[in-house]
Parts: C-alpha cells; sequence; structure tokens
C-alpha cells in the first residue's frame, strides 16, 4: 500500500506539505504533521492497533480523544517509554515508534486469542473463582501467569530522563475546555479584564468545531475558532494552555493542569521540562468540557472499523481520512445522520443507516434521505460479522415492545459508525461534589446543582446545540467575571442555525436473536472486556450495587475509566435487576480524568531535593575523617569512623574501649534545643515534664522524662537552668520538631496565661561531647577559665566559660556512665573548637565515635532510646524510671497512671537479656516465647528493643520489653529467629557496666 | 487543597497548615477529680461529627500559630476561623 493511501484528496487541517516518518509495530509509516497516531495509522489504512486485554480479541480505534479504550500503544523504549498512551491522543512526530501492547507476538497473530474460544469458560469473576486453592500457587504460578497473559502496557525501568516542574497560579475565571461553550466564555470573562485561564486537552483548540461543517456568523466554524484565539491573546491577563488536560477538581476551587510541554516534538529535538503541574487556585470555573459519544451494544460490536459516528466526522472532516469504502451507520439519534453526510461528501458509499426510530424526519435524517441515503428504520444491528476487521452486518426490525423480529438481512461494510447518544463529561463537575442527576429526557446523567464556585455550560451540561454551546457559554464567562467582582455585561450570540432533531430513543442494548447464553459476545467496556452477559452473570450471583459489580466485572476499572462504558453497563444492570438506572445509582468520579505521569506529580520533589538534609557545622571534619553516615530525621550523623583495614565491628568496638578507658568525642550537635524564656517558665516545665522543677538550683541541670496525657513516654532529654527565669531544653534528635510543636501548642492553647517565650535554637549551637576517664584532662586544657575539679563542677551542673577563646556553656552530663563533658558553642565556631579539643586529647588518642557506639555505651548502662526501646506504649515506670517521677503536682500524664491498664503490674517492661552463648548477638526485633516448641500460636512475651555486642563487657547485651518482666529475673526465654535457630537468653537487670555509678563520680 | 483563612496571615494553602483535631478540648483543672472513664473520655474519645465541626489548625510553615476553624466534614466548608479563646462570628464554638 502507498503512503498514505486512505488520505483524502483535499480537505482536514493536517499539513500535507510536512511529512511525518513513524514506525508502528516495526513497520514504518508516513503521516503528516498535525495527525496523531490513530488518523496517520488510519490513514495508511490500519484499522487494527491492539488485543484486548481478557480475550486478546482484535480491536481497533474506536474513537477520536480521550475516551479511546482500545487504541493503547507502547510509545517508545527505554527510558522514554510511555506505556498505555492513547493512539487518539498522541501528537505525530518524526521518528516516533510504537507497538501494540496486550499482543503476542504480534497484533496480527496473537496467541492467546485463543482465550477468545473459550470466552464462555472466563465469564466475570473467573480470577475470584479459579484461582483460589492452593494458596501458596497464588504467588508462584497463577499471578504471573495472569499477569503476563493480562498486562497493559509494559512500564519503562530505567531513570526518567525528563525534568518535571509545578507552578502555581491564581485567576478570576478558569475556563476548561476550547470548544464552542469553553470560548465563548473566554471571550466574555476575558473581555472584563478579569484574569482567565483557558485550559484545553488538544493541541489545537476548537474541540468539536474543528471538525465542524456549520457556520458561525456566516464563517466556517473554524474561523471563527481563530478569530476567537486572535482575540484572546490581545487580552493580556487571559493565558491560553492548549496540550493542558485539567485532571483534578479538588477543593476549595483548587484544579490541577498537566500542561504537556515537549511530548509532541521528535525525541532529539526536546529539551528542558516535560510536563508542568499547574496548581490553580480559581476564583470561579467555568467546565465546558463536552460530552463523549456512546457506543451501542449489540454482537461483536468491539470489531476493527466499528467506530463512533462522532470520531468519524473528526477522522474524516478534521484529519481527511478515507475510513472505509462502504459504510453503515447505525444511530438512536439525528446526529449520527451527519456523519453519514460527512462519509457521502467525502466519497464513501454510505450503504445504510440503521435507525431504530420509526420513520424519524429530522432535518438531518431528511438530508440524508435526499443525498440518497438509504434509511433503514425500526431495525437495529443485531450483529457486526468479520474477523481483524468488520465485513458487514446483520440487520433486523425492532417491535414496537423492543424485541428484534422479523427476517434478518445481511449488509456488506468495512466501516460501522455507531452512535447511542451523548453522554456528558461530568467528570469534574462530579470531582467538585456536585451530584450528578439523571435526565429521563435526555438519558444521560448531567453536572449537579454546584457545591464549589463552578458552572458548567454546552455539552457538557446537556445543552448539544452549537447555539445553545456558545449563548451559554457567553453567558457563563460573562457571569462568572461579575462574580469575580468584575463589570461586564453578555456579548450578543453569534448568528448560527442548527439542524432541527427529534428525540432520541434510548437503546442500551440491542436485544440478542439468539437464545441466552448463544451468540457473539456484546461488548460494554472494551478495555477490560466486559461484556452484557458478564454484568448479567453479576446480577444473577446476587450482585445488587453498581459499586460491587464494577468491582465484580471490572467495569470501569481500565485506563479510560469506564468514559464509553460505564452508563450502558449501569443501563444493563438496572434492566437485570428490574428497576431504573436512577435506582441504580451512578458512579462518582474521582481524579485523575485521564492518567497523569508520575514524573508530573513528583516535579522536582525527586532525589537529593526529596527532602532537605541537614548537616552540622562539623558534617566537613567528619567527611575528611572518613566517617560513615547515618540518617536519623533529616540530619546525616556519622554512625563509626572505620581507620584502615577496619570493618564497622572493629571500628565500633574501638570506639567503645576508648570512651570507657580513655577518652572519646562526638558530634551531639543535632540534638534538639529549645530556649526557653519567662518567668512561668519553670512552671511550665513542671507541667510538660514528670519531675519538679521549681528548685533546680541556677547553673544546674536535670534529666526530664515528657509524657503525652495516656501517659506514655513521648521524649525524653537534659533541661539546664541559665537564669531564674531562663531554662535550655535538649530533644531528642528526631523528636526535636515533634516536641518544639508540643509546647507550642500548650502554650498557646491551652495555658496563654503563662509569660514563657520558646525559641528553637537547635541549628545554633554545636555540642561536642568529650567522654572517658581522661576528659577531665582534655577539656581542662581547652577550657582553661573552668574549673573542672569534682568539687568545683559537680555532677549534672553547667558552667559558663571559653572553649578555643570561644565563649562556651559546658555541661558535665553523662549518657555512657562515664565522666563526660558536653561542650556548646556557636555552631559557626564549631570546628575550632572540635580542632582544639582533637589537639588537646592527642596524647591520649582521643577517638571520635558515631552514633553506633553511643547506642552500645549507653544500652551497656541501660540508658533508654525513645523510639527503640519505647514504642509509645511505654510508660515511665514500664522502663523501671519511677525516679522520674514527681510524687506530688499535676503533670501531663499523671492521670493516667492510675488507670486500671495502666497501673498493671504485668504490663510489658524493659529488662536486660543475656544470651546463653556470649557470642550470639540477638536481633533486634526478635519476639521471645517460653517453649520454642510450643504449637503456633505461641504466646509472645515480649520482644528485643535494643541489642548489641559489647567490647567492654566481651559479650553480646540486650535489652527487651518483657511481661511482668521485673518478676522474671533469672527466667530463660527463647528468640526462634526466622532463619531457623532458637536463641537463649536469661533475663536480668539492665545494666550491664558500673552498677553503682562510679565510673562518673570521679 | 483547602485554603484556609490565617486568623494572623491570611488566606494560605492547606500545605501550610497542619490539623489538629477537634478544638475546644479542655484540659480538666483537676485530673484526680475524675473517673477513669472521664479521664478517658477526655484523653481518647473524640466526636465523629458529619457537618460543622470545630478543630483546631496550626499553621506550622508560616507563623506558626494555632487557632480554630468550623469546617463542615461533609462539604469541607469552612464556616468560620477563629483565634484560641475566641468566638466564631454568628455562633458558638
Amino acid at each position: 500500500m502507498s503512503a498514505q493511501a486512505k488520505r483524502l484528496d483535499r480537505g482536514g487541517r493536517i499539513d500535507r506539505a510536512t511529512p511525518v516518518n513513524f514506525t508502528f509495530n516495526g513497520k514504518t509509516y508516513q503521516g503528516c504533521a498535525g495527525d496523531t497516531v490513530a488518523s496517520a495509522l488510519l490513514a495508511n489504512g490500519v484499522h487494527l492497533l491492539a488485543r484486548s486485554w481478557k480475550y486478546h480479541r482484535p480491536r481497533g480505534v474506536i474513537a477520536a480523544g480521550a475516551e479511546e479504550p482500545n487504541a493503547l500503544l507502547q510509545l517508545e523504549t527505554g527510558a522514554y517509554a510511555v506505556p498505555n498512551a492513547r493512539a487518539t491522543q498522541i501528537e505525530l512526530y518524526e521518528d516516533l515508534k510504537a507497538s501494540s501492547v496486550n499482543a503476542w507476538p504480534s497484533v496480527e497473530f496473537d496467541a492467546m486469542a485463543i482465550n477468545g474460544w473459550f470466552a464462555r469458560m472466563i465469564p466475570a469473576g473467573f480470577y475470584y473463582k479459579t484461582f483460589m486453592w492452593p494458596k501458596s500457587f497464588w504467588t508462584k504460578h497463577y499471578e504471573h501467569y495472569i499477569r503476563k497473559a493480562a498486562g497493559f502496557g509494559v512500564a519503562p525501568v530505567d531513570h526518567d530522563p525528563n525534568r518535571y516542574e509545578k507552578t502555581n497560579a491564581h485567576c478570576d475565571v478558569l475556563v476548561v475546555g476550547a470548544g464552542p461553550a469553553g470560548l465563548a466564555a473566554a471571550l466574555a470573562a476575558g473581555r472584563s479584564g478579569a484574569r482567565v485561564i483557558l485550559a484545553d486537552e488538544q493541541a489545537e483548540m476548537g474541540g468539536s468545531l474543528l471538525a465542524s461543517t456549520q457556520t458561525i456568523d456566516g464563517q466556517p466554524a473554524a474561523e471563527w475558532v481563530s478569530a476567537a484565539l486572535a482575540e484572546l491573546a490581545t487580552l493580556p491577563e487571559v493565558r491560553v494552555l492548549p496540550r493542558a488536560t485539567v485532571y483534578g477538581y479538588l477543593d476549595h476551587n483548587f484544579l490541577t493542569i498537566a500542561e504537556r510541554l515537549n511530548d509532541h516534538l521528535p525525541l532529539r529535538a526536546r529539551s528542558a521540562n516535560r510536563e508542568r503541574l499547574w496548581r490553580v487556585r480559581a476564583k470561579r470555573v467555568v467546565l465546558a468540557t463536552g460530552a463523549h459519544e456512546r457506543p451501542l451494544v449489540f454482537g461483536n460490536n468491539d470489531l476493527p472499523g466499528v467506530m463512533l459516528a462522532g470520531a468519524v466526522s473528526t477522522y474524516t472532516n478534521r484529519y481527511a481520512v478515507r475510513l472505509g469504502d462502504k459504510a453503515v451507520v447505525f444511530t438512536n439519534n439525528d446526529s449520527a445522520y451527519q456523519s453519514a453526510l460527512d462519509l457521502h461528501a467525502a466519497g464513501v458509499n454510505v450503504v445504510a443507516v440503521v435507525d431504530p426510530r420509526s420513520n424519524p424526519q429530522g432535518e438531518l435524517p431528511l438530508a440524508a434521505r435526499a443525498a440518497g441515503i438509504r434509511i433503514i428504520d425500526a431495525s437495529v444491528v443485531t450483529e457486526a460479522r468479520g474477523g481483524k476487521r468488520i465485513s458487514g452486518v446483520q440487520v433486523m426490525g425492532l417491535t414496537a415492545n423492543g424485541e428484534v423480529g422479523g427476517s434478518a438481512q445481511a449488509l456488506d461494510c468495512d466501516l460501522l459508525a455507531i452512535s447511542g447518544g451523548w453522554s456528558p463529561v461530568i467528570h469534574l463537575s462530579s470531582q467538585s461534589c456536585a451530584k450528578a442527576i439523571w435526565s429521563d429526557e435526555k438519558a444521560c446523567f448531567l453536572p449537579g446543582k454546584p457545591v464549589q464556585a463552578e458552572v458548567s455550560v454546552g455539552a457538557c451540561a446537556g445543552e448539544f446545540t452549537l447555539n445553545a454551546a456558545l449563548a451559554g457559554g457567553l453567558a457563563a464567562g460573562a457571569q462568572a467575571a461579575q462574580l469575580a467582582d468584575f463589570e461586564t455585561g453578555v456579548p450578543a450570540t453569534p448568528e448560527v442555525r442548527d439542524p432541527l432533531e427529534q428525540p432520541m430513543l434510548a437503546l442500551w442494548r440491542v436485544p440478542s436473536p439468539a437464545k441466552p447464553g448463544r451468540g457473539s459476545k456484546a461488548f460494554i467496556d472494551f478495555q477490560n472486556d466486559v461484556g452484557v452477559s458478564d454484568i448479567r452473570l453479576a446480577a444473577r450471583e446476587g450482585y445488587q450495587s453498581i459499586e460491587h459489580t464494577k468491582r465484580y466485572t471490572a467495569l470501569g476499572f481500565g485506563t479510560d475509566q469506564g468514559k464509553l462504558g460505564n452508563i450502558n453497563g449501569m443501563a444493563v444492570l438496572a434492566e437485570a435487576l428490574a428497576q431504573t438506572l436512577p435506582e441504580t445509582g451512578t458512579t462518582t468520579f474521582r481524579p485523575n480524568y485521564t492518567p497523569v505521569t508520575f514524573g508530573t506529580i513528583a516535579g522536582r520533589d525527586l532525589g537529593e531535593l526529596f527532602d532537605p538534609i541537614r548537616k552540622t557545622a562539623l558534617h566537613g571534619w567528619h567527611v575528611e575523617h572518613g566517617a560513615k553516615f547515618e540518617d536519623v530525621g533529616q540530619w546525616k550523623r556519622p554512625w563509626y569512623y572505620p581507620r584502615p583495614g577496619e570493618d564497622m565491628h572493629a571500628a565500633v568496638n574501638r570506639e567503645c574501649l576508648a570512651a570507657r578507658n580513655g577518652v572519646a568525642l562526638m558530634d551531639a550537635s543535632t540534638l534538639g534545643k529549645v530556649d526557653i524564656q519567662g518567668e512561668d517558665a519553670a512552671e511550665f516545665l513542671n507541667l510538660i515534664y514528670t519531675n519538679a522543677w521549681k528548685k533546680l538550683g541556677i547553673g544546674m541541670a536535670r534529666y526530664g522524662l515528657m509524657l503525652k496525657e495516656d501517659g506514655m513516654i513521648f521524649d525524653d532529654g537534659v533541661t539546664v537552668r541559665l537564669a531564674e527565669n531562663h531554662f535550655v531544653m535538649t530533644t531528642t534528635t528526631g523528636g526535636a520538631a515533634r516536641v518544639m510543636t508540643w509546647l507550642e501548642r500548650w502554650l498557646q492553647t491551652e495555658w496563654p496565661h503563662m509569660k514563657v517565650r520558646l525559641t528553637s535554637v537547635t541549628d545554633h549551637w554545636a555540642t561536642i561531647a568529650v567522654v572517658g576517664p581522661k576528659s577531665r584532662e582534655v577539656v581542662s586544657r581547652v577550657c582553661p577559665d573552668i574549673d573542672f575539679s569534682k568539687e568545683a563542677f559537680p555532677f549534672m551542673a553547667l558552667r559558663e566559660g571559653t572553649a578555643a577563646g570561644v565563649a562556651a556553656r559546658v555541661v558535665r552530663i553523662s549518657f555512657s556512665g562515664e565522666l563526660s563533658y558536653e561542650i556548646n558553642v556557636n555552631a559557626n565556631a564549631a570546628r575550632q573548637v572540635w580542632d582544639a579539643v582533637m589537639a588537646a586529647g592527642a596524647e591520649f588518642d582521643i577517638t571520635p565515635y558515631g552514633t553506633e557506639t553511643m547506642h552500645v555505651l549507653r544500652a551497656e548502662k541501660g540508658f533508654i532510646i525513645v523510639g527503640q526501646d519505647t514504642d509509645g506504649s511505654v510508660t515511665p515506670q514500664d522502663c523501671g524510671m519511677g525516679w522520674a517521677i514527681k510524687k506530688t503536682g499535676d503533670f501531663i500524664g499523671r492521670r493516667s497512671f492510675s488507670r486500671p491498664d495502666t497501673a498493671r503490674s504485668d504490663r510489658k517492661q524493659l529488662v536486660g537479656l543475656l544470651t546463653s552463648d556470649p557470642n550470639v548477638v540477638l536481633p533486634e526485633g526478635a519476639q521471645l516465647v517460653k517453649n520454642p516448641n510450643a504449637p503456633i500460636p505461641n504466646p509472645m512475651e515480649g520482644h528485643v528493643s535494643s541489642s548489641y555486642w559489647s567490647a567492654n563487657c566481651g559479650r553480646s547485651i540486650a535489652m527487651a520489653l518483657v511481661k511482668d518482666g521485673f518478676k522474671r529475673m533469672g527466667e530463660t526465654l527463647h528468640a526462634p529467629l526466622g532463619d531457623g535457630r532458637v536463641v537463649s537468653a536469661t533475663i536480668c537487670k539492665p545494666v550491664f557496666i558500673d552498677p553503682e555509678g562510679a565510673h562518673q563520680n570521679v | 487543597m483547602l485554603l484556609i483563612t490565617c486568623p494572623w496571615c491570611g488566606p494560605r494553602a492547606e500545605s501550610e497548615f497542619s490539623c489538629g483535631g477537634e478544638a475546644h478540648i479542655v484540659r480538666p483543672k483537676d485530673p484526680d477529680a475524675l473517673s477513669d472513664a472521664e479521664w478517658a473520655d477526655y484523653v481518647f474519645y473524640r466526636t465523629n461529627t458529619k457537618g460543622d465541626h470545630a478543630e483546631q489548625w496550626v499553621h506550622t510553615y508560616g507563623c506558626r500559630r494555632w487557632f480554630n476553624v468550623i469546617r463542615n466534614t461533609v462539604t469541607y466548608e469552612i464556616k468560620a476561623v477563629y483565634k484560641p479563646g475566641e468566638t466564631p462570628a454568628g455562633g458558638e464554638a
């Protein structure tokens, strides 16, 4: 076949001077600039584009826009691959490569088409019913087979090389859709000076007018479009967005638009951003989203060559495609007669128009008759026939009581244009929470009463004439501008003459002349291969609700979300249940209107830009000294510092030994810090913490536990008192923001009378912990103006002075049980002070250590880490920390201690565990049981919360939360592990080193 | 994406805020005077209102101030916004 053999000699909006080469299923074709892949393939006589999902039946293009359920293609390969792209919406570009999805080995010969022969054995719910047993077969066999057989396109596995961006916009009026109603609305609103955004999913604005043969003010419709766009371009506050799909209508008039910036360009010409996500807050919204034509339901209605009548006109008039040589039109309404006339005008032999109505007298049927087109009235197409392309139809009479009868006649054809009426595109209206209303008169759902500041106009409001679209659009645009406080009037409606139409005859499915269970399959949802018989089966099996039926049959679950099939499906279910369509219910449309690529939703929030990375002032030093890092919240914290040849285990052992035997230092800057000032500061802490604060001496520090009102531990840390009304609180690294918000909330909402001011100073201060028996000697050299003697600087005291010449707050506290000092300095001076500590400690081989060693050191002493040894269900008493609770006075969480469940003595309690084999380190999270051989379910006695190898103890140590654990000292429990081992361990107190606290009492 | 009017900063997108749940739950002055059931009601129980619902919000990525919102849980319409200690205009909290 020569290039574009099915291209009409004249007409259309394609650019014949610009041929475009592309590849489909490995074969090269030529189209024109302005084509879609669908129109270009049709212009080359290619109608078979896909295989269906379940039965692998041949499928072709049925529609011309977003509603297309069949013609899904795998576009491009590798990183640029797009799965399930609709051929009807892919703009053709040079060297485009596309292939069929769901066909193996090829779309022409599909091995899985054998499923079609067994269609009666693969009814709705087949997978639910068949692949149930044995359970283990599901993941290993069934799922693999089903996925291979039933897959749509293939998602790319390569990193997406494209960039995406997001932008925010506010406007007075957002107009969705640039057909006649939308253009009219944008003009009327734009002329007022209002900020208007007009978005349309197509490359070319104009919608239905681009294929229309009607005139507006005596001009061809397309010329009116050009003039409207030219005027909009002169209005500075109007923004026109082509290739922009408004896919979400969210709360408070917030709408999301996916604008495709370069998908229409050859791959090599693409640069910058692929798509832009517009996040629009609109004062008013005008929805002008048009309507989708409904298919008619009869046997083999899915054959390639069966197309919606409106799409037939679009391909004929807009793309200049000769869709066939012999066409039949089957319609229950007047609009498809226009398609018959369009085909006739293009030189296609229109064999007949089949119409279930008797003697149609509308203007268009009369015009068709006048053009010599045969009309077979009071009749229906009961079945199409053909293989990979329709070759003919069977036509029978339709009696007044809705049954087929009389003798059948066969008509040969290679194109069947069908129209079952029109469904307004109410998706966005429905998303905005307006509840759709069924109209018996128009046989469709109409947009419901607006809930948000929106209005629907034109075909999406059920106003299908051009005059109504223009008049409604102009009025709605002007009114939207007025409601957004702009003064304007409604422009006069242009001169338009619509043909007089007769009412349609609702025909949800053609009665089958065959016996029940026989006859060819009549499809409702093409993409998911849902037929009339499947919905009837669902009804027979007891499915009453459309929502359940949808899930059982997969009706409307495809990438097209049932744009074509849902209404027919509901009507068939309503009939099977002997109830009306509105009783059967509608379906609630949810975002997204059409699929949106993840890249657009992610935008730039990817990789290292996904979440901020926080680094301490000493980060550079850690990097220079080979630290391995651990993520703690957003922070990068040194995990351990391996020396050459050391693994993590060796490095941590060395660091742990140094801290207990010599001196070591750690960057503790990530601890949350809150500066608390005000005359009620101490009283505030009394309520926030479990212990008493009023009598804390100035220059002294205290450990505090913070609870929620349920009595469970929420955070902990040391707070120092700098002055009568001035404290600095430290929080856990991960809890800093949470605690700050918690404190602010109590002050603002519950205790606004308290005079307390909070300032987060986490980033302002660097904290260097100097730990170990030699720490006093080191800090004495670094801070010569502070007396570090035991008597002058006791445990839990704070002293102010200088460190390496920098103003410093030094606190003698310990998270390791060793003599230990924390030097706090201005973060900007951190490196200078750290270097001075390193230099002062050089002769003791001062050792930097990371979070892993910190964890081991504190576990050796049984100190908890909130969030590791506690999980939101652990009280202070459960941790053996009753000593931190004051005896009198209220605080947050106290009352919950006496709740029966909290007061139980046999709660899970924090204990130590020593494994029978000292060389075995229990995995954290391991569950503990009494008898590892007991039958399942084996009662759980508790779980391991912390577990390490302790170089200082020369064995493994662990902490665990065990039921009634305090009373079970010496009992042996067992941890059955995933690898089959069972580790035995004995319960002990969770202090493994220096239980008397002698190390820090020096 | 709700549009929430912060009483201090003006209308801002929902993504700048965090919701703190039901408003006007007063911490008991004397928790010891409460029965376990009464205390549990304060700590754990919240109304699941269909319709106008008073709730606390905080302008997390703005002024960090807490305030009260009357929001319809069906339509998501925001009927009133008022500061702590205030009562909503034309209604009771």
